[in-house]
């Protein structure tokens, strides 16, 4: 009987301002969509550096010939030097490399000839323009510090080089295109927050007779203001439902079906995920309309 | 029933207080007239009794509560005690007759079938039976007036709070509305009413407390409105309708009453003839908790 009449007082006053209710439920849409955004871009994030990450490995590249680095002045890497350095990585980085792997010219000039079968730009590279290499594969990612430390400035080593080094702009880039949507996303909701006060004042100042005589007769607060509440909270929550499909729609259809298509060496982020951000989008817009609520109601329907 | 110990009201700061330092009982089961010009304070009496105002000083107790430490949450409870009606009826115009009664027991959570019951006995006992279809702007004044005395007295009130009920009515049906607070009085519900009408107030011969500038400067029982004259100078002896806020109020256009409200009155003399029970009192946990802060203060005083 009283959740009837209290759904009926919603519909009623859902219909009375269907214009407000739309422009609430668009810009919930828009600002959650935003916030979604936001969250698969760091799953996406977070993806590639698992996958990438772990595939990178440290290069430590030896002196070539004619390198103007200090401790390559005694021309191209000695036997011993090599042995030296393969030497100090399997003792004093033991606990950080898991593996290693020497990479000499003639794997270098393998590797690129496979790569670049034409030559480089141009130009037919030989052999000797290689460098030889190891290529460490690090327990953790992170130790990149320790090796540098240990293994640069010796002599026969011209330059420590950390892969990761090549995917930094790349996620530096991500993160800003994230951090632009969060900030974007905080103003549309900040926005989405306006409207629905002004969608509750609205109704509350268009059924004011009804409130009136509602607290005449001993409507008690709760009464009086759920119909109002659930109205903004049910405005919020179809909002977010369709930043969902929203989400879930670009997600099929731009990443599974095309992205993935053409770039298929990373995992990209799936439908799967739309659905585990889904409680924090429909979560958000309740809150959002709860606070509102609070505030106007307070002001507009007090016994 | 309703007791005001040294009550003031100040609206806003440096203004006159709407009422000063005013003491007054309304004991249980009493009809009160309560007369004085527009802004003499009337208005404020009738909104501190349901606690939509505060005091600034004095206490106020209502059926044994003290409302100045009522907390908010109670307030709800309290107002379930007490009837009110209104110059202008407020009735809701997009809902029929019995629509806007039912509203009263459906905003407090009454179950179904207990509306279903009481609303067509309140309806016929204001004298609307065969009414409960129409709309507010389908029926004259006086029905208008018998629908909102309706809504207020189908939850059974202790008290009945009326603002000028009157004052948008034409003298005879003003007579059948008064007759129907009284029998509203007579089954023990205690009536205070604001009032202009002269007419009425000598008729019924009720006590009368007579407000000036926000104080008491009478208060008598089985006693006459008074001297026109004094009370609403602006106006003399000419019948007014109030205009609260507007200062001044403006003549009454004397018309003869509307067929509706003729058959109206009839209809509720015929069902008070008939012997028609006013809807039953439900005893709720408020009105329960209320009889015993009654029964409490009894046994105090």
């Amino acid at each position: 009987m009283r959740l009837q009449f209290i759904l009926g007082e919603v519909f009623r006053g859902l219909r009375r301002n269907a214009t407000m209710v739309v422009s609430v439920v668009l810009v919930t849409f828009v600002s959650l969509t935003f916030v979604g955004a936001a969250a698969l871009l760091q799953m996406q994030i977070d993806k590639l550096q698992g996958d990438w990450y772990d595939l990178v490995e440290v290069s430590v590249f030896l002196c070539p010939e004619g390198s103007t680095a200090s401790t390559c002045a005694g021309g191209e890497a000695t036997e011993e030097q090599i042995s030296t350095v393969e030497r100090t990585i399997s003792t004093e980085l033991d606990d950080v490399v898991s593996t290693v792997y020497f990479e000499s010219k003639e794997d270098a000039f393998e590797a690129f000839s496979a790569q670049y079968p034409d030559g480089y730009q141009g130009t037919q590279l030989t052999e000797e323009d290689m460098q030889a290499s190891f290529r460490l594969q690090l327990a953790d990612p992170e130790q990149y510090q320790v090796v540098d430390e240990v293994l640069s400035g010796r002599d026969g080593v011209e330059v420590v080089e950390d892969q990761r080094a090549i995917f930094e702009p790349l996620f530096l880039a991500l993160n800003r295109s994230s951090l632009v949507a969060v900030g974007l996303a905080v103003v549309m909701l900040v926005a989405a927050a306006l409207l629905i006060i002004t969608t509750i004042r609205l109704s509350a100042v268009s059924r004011q007779r009804e409130t009136g005589i509602m607290r005449l007769v001993g409507a008690s607060t709760l009464f009086v203001q759920l119909p109002f509440m659930l109205e903004g909270a049910l405005a919020a929550l179809l909002g977010a439902v369709l930043a969902v499909i929203g989400l879930w729609a670009a997600v099929q259809y731009l990443v599974i079906d095309w992205l993935a298509e053409s770039v298929d060496w990373v995992e990209h982020v799936t439908t799967a995920d739309v659905l585990t951000i889904a409680p924090l989008l429909l979560g958000l817009a309740v809150a959002v309309a709860a606070v509102s609520s609070a505030v106007t109601l307070h002001r507009y329907t007090r016994v | 029933m309703i007791r005001f110990e040294n009550v003031s009201k100040v609206y806003a700061r440096g203004a006159r207080p709407a009422l000063d330092d005013v003491s007054v009982d309304v004991e249980r089961g009493e009809f009160v007239f309560l007369v004085g010009a527009s802004g003499s304070g009337k208005s404020t009496f009738l909104r501190l009794v349901l606690r939509e105002e505060r005091p600034t000083g004095g206490r106020v107790y209502v059926a044994g509560r003290d409302l100045t430490r009522l907390s908010p949450w109670r307030v709800p409870g309290l107002r379930r005690g007490i009837g009110m009606v209104f110059q202008d009826f407020r009735l809701l115009p997009n809902k029929t007759v019995y629509e806007n009664v039912a509203f009263a027991l459906q905003v407090i959570g009454r179950p179904r079938h207990h509306i279903r019951t009481t609303v067509p006995e309140v309806l016929e006992w204001v004298g609307l039976d065969g009414k409960e279809k129409r709309r507010p702007h389908e029926l004259s004044g006086g029905e208008q007036q018998r629908v909102a005395i309706a809504r207020a007295f189908v939850n059974r009130p202790k008290i009945l709070l009326a603002d000028e009920p009157t004052g948008n009515l034409d003298p005879t049906t003003s007579q059948g509305i008064m007759r129907l607070l009284d029998r509203i009085n007579r089954t023990g519900t205690t009536v205070v009413m604001a009032t202009h009408d002269d007419e009425i107030v000598n008729e019924m011969r009720r006590r009368v407390v007579e407000l000036s500038t926000g104080r008491i400067v009478r208060d008598e029982v089985e006693a006459a409105y008074g001297r026109r004259e004094e009370i609403l100078p602006q106006v003399g002896p000419v019948a007014v309708l109030d205009a609260p806020g507007r200062g001044v109020p403006a003549r009454r256009i004397s018309v003869r009453p509307e067929p509706g409200d003729v058959a109206a009155e009839r209809a509720a003399e015929q069902a008070a003839a008939r012997g028609v029970d006013p809807p039953p009192v439900e005893v709720d946990e408020d009105s329960r908790e209320m009889s015993g802060a009654m029964a409490s203060r009894a046994e105090e005083a």
